[in-house]
């Protein structure tokens, strides 16, 4: 193994020349039909940039705005009579709460069981003198085609007595093998020399893993950490099938619910405003408006992370 | 390497047969170039470690995915509630005869193909188009800009994309405020059956256009730029170097997301149409999940669901492996 350690050392022998020097600077002239090209491409590209922001523009007004306005057909850019009465409502409404806390556990929780079960499988399926190897990673990439579909895993919750429970949400999305393959090849390219390293200095597996490897692996880490957290913060389904309480919903189920006209709301319900209808779609933008606001305020810095764990993983496949 | 390194391992590579290894005299020279292989004992006494981080994971697959597949058992044997997964006593093939003979169910079938084909023709393309059309901007800023933007219908989840959905096509909502404002009449879009498929793929477009340029912007980025030089200098304007050059140069990316979208064809949007879909419209907007939803869990006739279910999934399965084997016979690109 000492003998590896001259090989690593960085190869001076071959500077790369910059190539493409030559076609740096003087770019051809455009033609003009090209030009004309390049306008009609920027200008359908800023429309489309419209289009996708349109409705999140459209939440935000008709959150602010005053029912009339809306019912009125006034609202699309800009809030019309401005108000914060149906904010109030919302926030003062203890099953938003319930249900917003519920989301925030179960995405932590969530989070917490995936990542603990998809490093370690990753970090075991890198090493490529694991014997079996190829089996572990085959029963992983064979659940990517088949699946038992919806009805036998409804039974299968159902029987295991999980419904109305965390558990129902958390454990059966433990593992998304695209995931789990991105951090294969994460780990399958960490730099050995430091593992074998801390083992002769006499750190076991289990040392090399929690104190070498994760340390170094944040990165990839915080990335697989947005996936599966994005993931769990956006679903809805198998708290719609499986919660039969109310206060057990996450928030996209309370809206969901609201959307198709079932009052979960006690206190909305309650008479806070005499009339209800007269309420109903505003409270579902600002409902709504609450629901994206950790996700789009976050948009921004986490949306490069995304990008990268995506071409890491379409690349090594 | 040479030959003679080869042959010691591969010798040694053969149990002996009382279990043990023979390993050869020049092994022990080669121990640390190449691992020997050993048995399973010495393997696990060795890596158990490693082995014991196999173990919650091998349970998770064991249960939450494997199992579900065997309880699919059920199709072909009577359920009652209290049983257990696999199901009471052997009907056969009850239950498919049942679909078979079910109008519901063909309609949701029909449904399903047609949306399906709408979703691919429609949305794949679009990706393409986009990402085509970013490569020829010039402004690193602009182009991540639009990205940006472009991505983030991609991170909303679906009870958001519905919401909006009924927010613009409600009877004052953005839609019907353009069409009286051009002087037609307000449309209640979800009372009406034929304006199911417009939406929806309208909301896929919107929501999947961005996210999908991502391989194909990468892969663009793997074309040698001396290519479009040698084009340049041979006289080929800038269609015929797109043409020529940039389209043959996605195009392994382009066949391996054909092939996948292919795959996912009968698996239509499930969340978002059962999200969407109301019994007004069912004659376009139920598909064949939504339907073996409302059978199997609504109304707990969980073997006639299940039935379906696999169905689907072997329409699904036999889509993608043909997909499959005729790109590997045409054009030689596949999945494995």
């Amino acid at each position: 193994m000492v003998t590896d350690v001259t090989t690593t050392s960085p190869d001076l022998a071959g500077p790369t020349k910059p190539v493409a020097v030559v076609g740096r600077g003087v770019r051809p002239k455009d033609g003009k039909g090209y030009t004309a090209f390049r306008v009609v491409n920027a200008t359908l590209l800023l429309l489309m940039c419209a289009v996708v922001l349109y409705p999140f523009v459209n939440i935000v007004a008709q959150a602010f705005s005053s029912e009339g306005h809306i019912n009125a057909g006034q609202v699309n850019l800009v809030p019309r009579g401005f108000n914060l009465t149906t904010f109030k409502v919302v926030l003062s409404d203890d099953m938003f709460w319930t249900n917003y806390k519920n989301t925030v556990v179960y995405t932590v929780v969530g989070t917490v069981i995936a990542m603990a079960l998809t490093t370690t499988y990753a970090y075991a399926l890198s090493k490529k003198h694991l014997k079996g190897r190829t089996f572990f990673i085959g029963i992983a990439v064979l659940t990517m085609f088949f699946n038992g579909g919806l009805i036998p895993n409804y039974v299968l919750i159902t029987t295991l007595g999980f419904k109305d429970t965390i558990w129902a949400i958390v454990l059966p999305n433990a593992i998304s093998v695209f995931n789990l393959l991105v951090m294969k090849s994460f780990f399958e390219n960490f730099p050995d020399e430091l593992e074998e390293a801390a083992a002769i200095d006499g750190m076991s597996t289990y040392g090399v893993f929690f104190r070498i490897v994760l340390p170094l692996s944040k990165a990839v880490l915080a990335t697989m950490v947005l996936f599966y957290a994005v993931a769990f913060w956006n679903s809805w389904f198998s708290a719609y099938l499986y919660m039969t309480d109310a206060a057990n919903y996450p928030v996209t189920v309370y809206l969901r619910n609201l959307m198709a006209g079932v009052t979960t709301g006690t206190s909305i319900t309650g008479g806070q405003l005499d009339n209800m209808t007269q309420i109903a779609s505003n409270v579902q933008s600002v409902t709504m408006l609450l629901t994206v606001l950790p996700i789009v305020c976050l948009y921004p810095f986490i949306q490069r992370y995304f990008v990268s764990g995506v071409m890491l993983g379409a690349v090594k496949q | 390497m040479s030959s003679d390194i080869a042959g010691a391992t591969s010798s040694a590579d053969a149990p002996a047969p009382g279990g043990r290894i023979r390993r050869p005299r020049r092994a022990a020279s080669l121990r640390l170039d190449r691992p020997v292989r050993r048995t399973w004992r010495q393997e696990l006494r060795r890596d158990w470690r490693l082995y014991s981080f196999l173990v919650l994971p091998l349970i998770f697959f064991a249960v939450f995915r494997y199992l579900p597949i065997l309880g699919n058992v059920v199709a072909f044997r009577r359920f009652r509630p209290g049983s257990s997964i696999f199901g009471d006593e052997w009907v056969g093939l009850y239950y498919v005869r049942m679909f078979i003979q079910d109008p519901s169910f063909w309609s949701a079938f029909w449904n399903t193909v047609v949306l399906g084909l709408l979703t691919l023709v429609v949305v794949f393309p679009l990706p393409i188009i986009l990402a085509l059309m970013l490569n020829e901007l010039r402004s690193a800023r602009f182009k991540r800009l639009v990205q940006t933007v472009s991505y983030l219908p991609h991170f909303m989840s679906i009870v958001i994309v519905a919401g909006m959905i009924f927010q613009l096509t409600a009877m004052k909502g953005t839609f019907n405020q353009i069409i009286t404002g051009l002087g037609g009449d307000a449309i209640a879009f979800f009372q009406d059956p034929s304006w199911f498929r417009p939406i929806y793929l309208t909301s896929e477009v919107w929501q999947t256009v961005g996210w999908g340029t991502i391989l194909y912007l990468a892969a663009l980025t793997t074309i040698d730029g001396q290519l479009y030089e040698a084009a340049r200098i041979d006289g080929a304007n800038r269609w015929r170097q797109t043409w020529h050059i940039t389209l043959p140069g996605i195009r392994p990316t382009m066949i391996v997301l054909l092939i996948l979208n292919i795959g996912s064809f009968m698996a239509v949007g499930f969340e978002k149409v059962l999200l969407l879909q109301n019994p007004v419209i069912y004659s376009t907007a139920d598909v064949i999940s939504t339907y073996l939803y409302r059978v199997g869990i609504v109304s707990n006739s969980v073997s006639y669901a299940t039935a379906i279910g696999l169905f689907e999934a072997l329409i699904g399965l036999t889509l993608i492996l043909s997909a499959n084997a005729i790109s590997k016979r045409t054009v030689g690109a596949s999945l494995w």
